[in-house]
């Protein structure tokens, strides 16, 4: 049963990552990483930026 | 020097200078790695030794993947029984995608894109935390797929299974592998070395200026045109269906709810909002039903064609100009997680349920031009009518826009690439399985215009049986009985692939879960998720579309370039809209049935889009491999322009009025000009003149597409020819690459790492965490 679980709780992480869930995660990874000395966004203000940027910056999606 | 020939580890950190100097002669590739690091790529040699040790089981693995798929195969084509099982498609399908990736994918890698590991990718050397950001192959894979699979590989196959299931299998499979799944790897490997540059921009540089220009304009009429059909495929399957329309309207409210939540009640609760999302969607399907059981909701929601197709319009041009969070994003999030959802099911309803198939290798139209479903001769038409599967030049776009600036490491571009696509495929497999799982007469009452069937289910009844296909006898009480399993007024031409994929879809799903009872409910699953992946289309192609114009004009009206302001995006949105909606209105009032006339020019168009990708692509192959390299892309290049180039030609000169848009209009004329008031299959003067307006602006279309894709493919052409006498002549090609630095990551390549990745990802995961973690040069 637990392995049935963590199959489940696996393909819902998956699932999540490819919706893309975590580029707050990885946004912050990366703010860290790059040595900027500047605050980074707050989890609010990044999504609204992730967002907005699509606004001018439109992705086809497939037929 | 310094190789590892039996695949071994390195010994210890002291030999990394002289590790990463190994190979020299092949590694002059300007990239120095930090010697401090790991080596970031597998040694050259090691990689070559492993893929050339055949150890026993391996030869077995393979000879059984092998033996397996020829067996399959035989089945499908070979052994003319009753009935041939499902499973077979499934074997045949997988075994050749598994041969194709892992034999002529690696032949591509090794002569053409050479992925070299030791550079860094746009995602390391550009990376932002946004949009520049590595990503895990295997998360990237499934963010791939999901961006190019859609509504086409669930419609196309549908159509085309006319002329029975082998033709369409064939195409599907070996298209695939040689032709559709190589524009995808191309695209995607030389989009990333230009730093995720997209197929316009690429094609601007490599084309010149005349070549470039006739990509651009070629692309944004192709997008209006594809646009246009799959709005027409959601107005088939919506049209008469008050449950359809309830439950589809309801995902806008939906992905509205969701917009606000996650902009305003818990930003970044994706995972949580579209949990929520699909909960209310499986309530909207359900109490859909309800609504449409009461005679109050089966009057609201009974709509019309026409009035859907204005809706969808109105809808259109709103969803393009409202911000993204609000509706594209969330319903994006929505489409993503049903697609995934959608297709890991179905795939294990038709292995565990594992259907009887009585449909015909070659049917009764295979022969013939003048197919009620699709009109055309099997070549070219059946190769048009199944784009997306096989060989879909929209792509081009997507692995020349997100995906390459997520890449992690060079040679992941096959597995994201070539096996995406073959993904893809077999998503086509399983729609054409689910469709010919089904009744032929039903699904010929289903697929057949009004024109044809008379609309009602005695009078479909007694077409089909009159067409004498072999083993075909339906009763009206056939029909009625069907409609009323799935919850509908009526099948009977329900037109455009969605409803048939869903009668079909439904037909597999109750025996995997729920039994009759469920068949409702599977149908309307279906037909939501279509219409939920081809409104995601619409929208963000009325947006990309936009933009493409807003630019296009901003060379003359500089004012247009800026995105941000409102009367120039309104004025281009409505532009877009206007464009797919005239052809959209054309496609819904168009008497002798639009999906006939107007799916083969979704097909041309999606296929001249891949005749210009795979352009680009020999352009710029040219330069980078010797000449007897570059059938590889020359090959399927030749079969797309062959393919579309004789479809447009037929459909522009071809003297039979079911085939030829000019040879329609003048029929259609002429009987006008006689005072006539029906003919054919339009019954007053006004659907007359509807014809002859349609087939104008048709054919005229058809000429446009074919001018632009010859005048792209000779541009190309000649571009490939000055490229070889280059290298030839010993002189150097203008390289549009980004110049190479060094990577400071590693990842491996495939799904399972190999035991030299592995050992590697080892070495790395021993270096301490701030080293490792260290992202490349950005500050």
């Amino acid at each position: 049963m637990n392995a049935v679980l963590a199959g489940f709780r696996g393909f819902a992480g998956y699932l999540g990552r490819v919706l893309g869930a975590d580029a707050y995660k990885k946004y912050l990874e990366h703010h860290e990483a790059s040595g900027h000395t500047s605050l980074p966004l707050t989890e609010r203000e990044f999504w609204r930026d992730r967002t907005d940027r699509q606004d001018t910056n439109p992705q086809g999606r497939c037929c | 020097m310094g190789t590892m020939p039996d695949g071994t580890q390195r010994e210890s950190t002291n030999n990394l200078t002289q590790g990463s100097a190994r190979g020299t002669a092949q590694l002059d590739d300007g990239v120095v790695p930090d010697p401090s690091l790991p080596p970031t790529s597998v040694d050259e040699s090691v990689r070559d030794a492993a893929d050339r040790a055949w150890t026993p089981a391996k030869i077995a693995l393979w000879a059984a993947i092998a033996l397996l798929g020829g067996i399959a195969w035989f089945m499908l084509a070979i052994i003319r029984g009753e009935t041939v099982n499902a499973i077979w498609f499934v074997f045949a399908s997988v075994c050749t995608y598994l041969i194709g990736y892992r034999f002529y994918s690696k032949v591509i890698e090794r002569y053409l894109t050479k992925p070299n590991d030791r550079r860094a990718t746009p995602a390391e050397y550009k990376a932002d935390g946004k949009d520049y950001v590595r990503t895990d192959r295997n998360v990237l894979f499934g963010h791939h797929f999901a961006a190019i699979a859609g509504a086409g590989p669930l419609v196309g196959p549908v159509i085309a299974a006319q002329m029975g299931y082998l033709p369409g299998t064939i195409w599907i499979i070996i298209g695939v592998v040689l032709a559709g799944a190589v524009q995808d790897y191309l695209v995607l490997f030389f989009s990333m070395r230009r730093g995720g540059r997209s197929l316009g921009q690429m094609a601007r540089e490599e084309l010149g200026v005349i070549g470039g220009t006739a990509a651009l304009i070629a692309t944004l009429l192709i997008m209006v045109i594809i646009v246009a059909i799959l709005a027409l495929v959601v107005v088939n399957a919506l049209g008469e269906s008050p449950w359809g329309v309830f439950s589809v309207g309801m995902t806008i409210p939906i992905a509205l709810f969701m917009g606000v939540y996650l902009r305003f009640i818990r930003p970044g609760k994706v995972m949580e909002v579209s949990l929520i999302g699909f909960v209310l969607l499986m309530a909207a399907i359900i109490g859909g039903g309800a609504v449409a059981g009461t005679e109050w909701g089966a009057a609201f929601f009974h709509l019309d064609k026409v009035t859907i197709a204005w809706g969808l319009i109105i809808y259109g041009f709103i969803a393009a100009i409202l911000p993204v969070w609000l509706l594209l994003a969330p319903r994006d999030y929505l489409s993503t997680f049903m697609k995934i959802g959608v297709i890991v099911m179905l795939a294990l309803a038709i292995i565990v349920v594992r259907p009887e198939i009585t449909v015909p290798a070659f049917s009764e139209f295979a022969g013939r031009d003048n197919g009620p479903v699709f009109s055309g001769a099997l070549f070219p038409f059946l190769f048009v009518t199944i784009a997306c599967g096989a060989l879909s030049g929209f792509h081009a776009l997507i692995a020349s826009g997100t995906t390459p600036k997520l890449i992690e490491k060079e040679r992941q571009t096959r597995l994201i690439g070539y096996g995406g696509m073959l993904m893809e495929s077999f998503v086509a497999i399983m729609a054409l399985v689910a469709a010919i799982s089904i009744d032929r007469g039903i699904y010929f009452a289903m697929n057949a215009p009004a024109a044809l069937t008379g609309g009602t289910v005695e009078t479909a009844a007694a077409w089909v049986n009159s067409l004498g296909l072999s083993g075909v006898n339906i009763t009206a009480g056939d029909l009625a009985q069907t409609a009323k399993d799935v919850g509908e007024q009526s099948i009977v031409s329900r037109s455009g692939g969605a409803p048939t994929l869903a009668v079909g879809l439904a037909h597999i799903m109750q025996q995997f879960i729920g039994g009759t009872a469920m068949m409702a409910f599977w149908y309307h699953f279906a037909i939501m998720f279509e219409a939920l992946f081809i409104l995601t289309a619409v929208d963000a192609g009325t947006r990309v579309a936009r933009f493409m114009l807003q630019d296009s004009i901003g060379n003359f009206v500089p004012k247009f370039k800026e995105h941000s302001w409102r009367p120039g995006a309104w004025l281009c949105t409505a532009i877009m809209v206007a464009a797919w909606g005239a052809v959209l209105l054309m496609g819904v009032t168009d008497p002798l049935g639009g999906i006939n006339t107007l799916f083969p020019l979704f097909g041309i168009a999606n296929q001249l889009l891949a005749a210009i990708a795979l352009s680009v692509c020999l352009a710029i192959a040219a330069k980078r491999t010797a000449p007897k390299f570059l059938w590889i892309v020359a090959a399927p290049l030749a079969l797309a322009a062959v393919v579309t180039i004789t479809a447009s030609f037929y459909k522009i000169f071809s003297p039979v009025p079911a085939v030829g848009y000019f040879a329609n209009n003048a029929a259609f004329a002429k009987a006008l000009a006689d005072g006539k008031t029906s003919f054919g299959t339009a019954k007053t003067q006004a659907a007359m003149e509807a014809v002859v307006r349609n087939t104008m602006i048709q054919g005229w279309l058809s000429i446009i597409f074919v001018v632009l894709s010859i005048v792209v493919i000779i541009t190309a052409v000649m571009a490939t020819i000055k490229a070889l006498r280059n290298t030839a002549a010993g002189l150097p090609n203008a390289e549009h690459e980004d110049p190479a630095q060094a990577s400071r990551v590693f990842a491996p390549a495939g799904f399972v790492p190999t035991a030299a990745e592995r050992d590697l990802v080892a070495e790395w995961n021993q270096l301490p965490a701030g080293d490792r973690l260290e992202k490349s040069g950005h500050h």
